[in-house]
């Protein structure tokens, strides 16, 4: 099972560092989860650890001890050599209703420009394909998102913003997101998400997990504002499709 | 309840922190300085991490509705209760209607406010620690009421404590954060043999340094980082990230502040210098 050579890491006194070769690579993060599954089901008192996942890492945190470094990594290798049988968490794709006006895609004429396509070109492409949540950080409910065309790739804006809308959809580089709330940033806008990454009333305030998959979809502005009052009394219903294992 | 007839620069209610949700992107946020925060709850006898009241640089005009006891500690900074001036890590009983005053701020930057069995606030995602936007707000303002519970008597085991004040530290116990074997020798020397000047650009998410290092290109992977951590910027600036730091970032992270050095910086204001003492882990 062990198809990986990890690296091992002290974090300060509270964390531990585990490193899979430094690639953006879908089996990487699949082999990642799996190991988180099994350190959570069979290893680690869930209730004293926190593990974070992201790209080709995980880090675990003890929240009260420090934690002797060269008695847990040895724990930490001889786990991961054990045969895991803890299935990981079901996976879903979320499709998520964007609308791309030009009063939310504020750079949505600019990147058409740098990008030599059409408005319509633009908003087919970044529909088109499902990006995978290779982690989540940055803000409460930002996921950091993989798999965006080349052909979508447009530089981060040289100056940034001090007020990014909440729920703005951005391109930057390689990378597309959403702001989760308001907050200064970078990326050229070119729509806006009318569901909310982020709601703290909840137990699971972000419905997204590392390993899910992401989809948009284009919406006309009435629907965006539908979907708005629904979330506002809490009946909207997020799009959800089961992904196998 | 008890009132803040004013609310002082930035005043906020925090409790050992929000455990959980670092998955989810959320900041364990609580005291800025555990080590004092912590003291003071233990002469009331609380929880260790029970809620209490964080106030950073001018404190508040703060009016009490119903009976309790109180302990202050932290930075130093002149405080009075109805006009007279108390003291620091010790209890003191408040009665109806008692105004305690914060003035002058002496030495240090945060001092913290306990009361006897914690601020009550309803929790959000298990903490009452503010941080926007897991809470309304993130701080307090001029008139917000908080929540406690009235108590008429409490005979505390130990009602004073003399503190080794860590106030006038200045250096920084870190150990080797997960990208500091990247950086270069003359990098290395300037951490390690140099002052370094607290920035403009403090607050209870990071604190900038004003002095730099050599910059790098070094390229990573996003991945987690700690209240207490150091990143290094391409242009040569150090971040170290505080209790409502963001949780992954894609900067080097070349140091890992200890405990004890992230309640001695969390007392520095904006021209305070640091240095920084590596310790093997």
């Amino acid at each position: 099972m062990s198809r990986y050579s990890l690296s091992i890491r002290p974090f300060g006194v509270h964390a531990i560092l585990v490193e899979w070769p430094q690639i953006v690579e879908e089996a990487i993060l699949e082999d990642i989860l799996q190991f988180t599954a099994h350190l959570k089901g069979n290893c680690l008192d869930s209730s004293k650890w926190e593990i974070v996942p992201s790209y080709n890492s995980i880090t675990l945190i003890h929240r009260e001890k420090p934690i002797d470094f060269n008695d847990f990594k040895k724990k930490i290798e001889s786990w991961y050599a054990e045969k895991f049988v803890t299935k990981p968490r079901q996976k879903f794709l979320w499709r998520l209703p964007v609308c791309y006006d030009l009063e939310f895609g504020i750079d949505l004429e600019e990147v058409s420009q740098k990008l030599n396509k059409s408005i319509d070109e633009v908003i087919e492409l970044h529909t088109s394909f499902q990006y995978t949540v290779y982690g989540i950080g940055f803000l409460p409910g930002f996921m950091y998102l993989g798999g965006l065309p080349t052909a979508l790739e447009v530089p981060r804006r040289a100056e940034p913003r001090l007020h990014v809308r909440k729920g703005s959809v951005g391109l930057a580089g390689k990378q597309t997101g959403i702001y989760p709330q308001e907050s200064p940033g970078g990326w050229n806008i070119i729509g806006n998400c009318s569901v909310s990454m982020f709601n703290p009333k909840s137990e699971t305030p972000s419905f997204v997990n590392v390993g899910d998959k992401v989809q948009f979809y284009s919406i006309e502005r009435a629907a965006y504002d539908l979907h708005k009052i629904e979330g506002e009394v809490g009946i909207y219903k997020l799009e959800k499709i089961k992904l196998d294992a | 309840m008890l009132k803040l007839l004013k609310s002082g620069f930035f005043t906020s209610i925090q409790d050992g922190g929000r455990f959980g949700y670092l998955n989810k992107g959320v900041p364990v946020s609580g005291f800025m300085d555990s080590f004092s925060a912590t003291k003071i709850n233990l002469l009331l006898e609380n929880e260790p991490d029970a809620a209490l009241i964080e106030i950073t640089m001018t404190g508040p005009t703060i009016e009490f509705e119903a009976p309790t006891y109180i302990c202050l500690g932290g930075a130093e900074m002149s405080v009075t209760l109805n006009n007279s001036p108390i003291q620091h890590f010790k209890v003191y009983k408040i009665e109806q209607g008692d105004i305690l005053s914060y003035g002058k701020l002496k030495k240090g930057f945060r001092n913290f406010l306990a009361l006897k069995g914690g601020i009550q606030t309803a929790p959000v995602l298990a903490s009452r620690s503010q941080y926007y936007p897991v809470t309304d707000t993130n701080c307090l303002k001029d008139r917000s009421e908080v929540p406690y519970d009235s108590v008429t008597t409490f005979d505390p085991k130990i009602s004073e404590i003399k503190v080794d004040s860590f106030l006038d530290e200045t250096s920084l116990e870190v150990s080797q954060g997960p990208e500091f074997n990247q950086l270069n020798d003359k990098q290395l020397e300037v951490l390690f043999f140099k002052d370094f000047k607290v920035a403009k650009e403090n607050n209870r998410m990071a604190y900038q340094l004003a002095d730099t290092i050599a910059g790098h290109k070094i390229s990573m992977l996003t991945s987690a980082t700690l209240p207490g951590t150091v990143q290094l910027t391409p242009s040569g600036k150090l971040l170290i990230l505080m209790k409502d730091g963001q949780t992954t970032g894609g900067y080097p992270r070349i140091l890992q502040l200890s405990d004890k050095a992230i309640s001695i910086l969390s007392q520095k204001k904006f021209g305070d210098t640091v240095s920084f003492k590596l310790f093997k882990i």
